[in-house]
């Protein structure tokens, strides 16, 4: 492919799917006001639709949340968070894909805990590039923040000195690296 | 459709008992209430007593076998009684995958109280969410207990009857929709 041909098209023609090893999905959120908390989730699949509509749709296990902590990855699971038995899985679906300056920018649907809210994704794109294989990847880097209580996801615990345990605003991201189906 | 129901008093002529008791007539069509009784023979919790003792087997097995359950608390200074939390430590593990694992569960208290036992059936729902069980509905306070029961242990407020009803039909509704596959 040209770099003429890659100046028309956002994402060269065809269908991307997520390297699970290379790729990861995870959160954060403001915790005990003061720091930043962390958790990913193991288990996901992105795919990439390339050509003249760009398009992005990701499917990840609510079962698959993991953090440090065995209890409370065994919380987070609970009705009290994701409630992974009744919901198991979130959804992201773009609407599009278009180039903002340097980012890329996604609206998109997002469904977690059976909620379906409107977002942004912002972030970029590298490549594609040839491995070693032969193969063509891609790279994105997305990001976009929530507030997880429109979700469902409202559990929290007020602190001695006011505010509380956990914020309310989750910046969700997806460090993709995703391979052209042959 | 089973229902577990569990007192949180030990003491013979428990307002507790007595409501759950008054409640066996007052669940859906084709649900069975069942009181259990073993609370006072669990022994302290304790990690390290392996194999579980038979008491806490019955009552992971009566947990299990339950499609719900409803629990009325008293509230003794501010909280849960120690039995009753004692009685859920044991049926929480193993964690998370214990018997009370999304286990749909309705809260009530009765105190001699203006409150009905309200700090005890906040502190439950906590406790209950981190173990990981559905807690269905809001609280259901029974206040002013020892005005509530007539000669035969029916309920005699109509009022109070009706939000007891609607709390049984909301944790029947409830168990009938769990689990979910998507």
């Amino acid at each position: 492919m040209s770099v003429a041909e890659q100046t028309q098209q956002l994402i060269p023609a065809g269908t991307w799917k997520s390297d699970a090893v290379h790729s990861s999905v995870g959160f954060a959120v403001k915790h005990m006001v003061v720091a930043t908390f962390r958790g990913e989730f193991t288990e996901f699949e992105a795919t990439l639709a390339g050509g003249e509509e760009p398009k992005l749709t990701g499917v990840v296990k609510a079962g698959s949340v993991r953090v440090q902590d065995e209890n409370l990855t065994g919380h987070l699971a609970s009705p009290d968070f994701f409630d992974v038995e009744r919901y198991p899985e979130l959804r992201f679906e773009s609407s599009s894909i278009r180039r903002d300056g340097d980012a890329l920018v996604a609206p998109a649907e997002l469904t977690v805990k059976g909620v379906t809210m409107q977002v942004e994704v912002r972030g970029t794109i590298a490549g594609p590039v040839t491995d070693p294989y032969g193969g063509e990847r891609i790279g994105l880097t997305l990001e976009t923040t929530i507030d997880r209580t429109e979700f469902g996801l409202d559990w929290n615990a007020p602190l001695a000195g006011g505010g509380f345990a956990v914020g309310n605003d989750v910046t969700l991201t997806a460090e993709l690296e995703l391979v052209l189906e042959q | 459709m089973r229902i577990l129901a569990l007192s949180g008093s030990l003491r013979r002529d428990s307002y507790n008992t007595q409501l759950l008791r008054a409640a066996v007539e007052l669940v859906p069509a084709g649900a069975v209430l069942e009181l259990y009784d073993g609370l006072a023979v669990l022994p302290p919790y304790d990690a390290d007593i392996a194999p579980a003792p038979a008491a806490v087997v019955d009552l992971r097995a009566r947990l299990a076998a339950a499609d719900a359950v409803l629990i009325a608390t008293p509230e003794y200074n501010g909280s849960i009684p120690g039995q009753l939390k004692n009685a859920l430590d044991w049926a929480s593990r193993p964690f998370p995958d214990s018997a009370l694992r999304n286990k749909p569960i309705a809260l009530t208290g009765a105190s001699t109280g203006s409150y009905g036992a309200m700090w005890a059936q906040a502190d439950l729902r906590r406790v209950l969410g981190v173990v990981g069980a559905r807690v269905v509905g809001e609280e259901l306070p029974v206040a002013k207990a020892d005005e509530q029961f007539g000669a035969a242990g029916q309920l005699v407020d109509p009022e109070l009857r009706a939000r007891l009803v609607a709390h049984l039909a909301l944790l029947v509704a409830e168990a009938q929709r769990t689990p979910i596959a998507a």
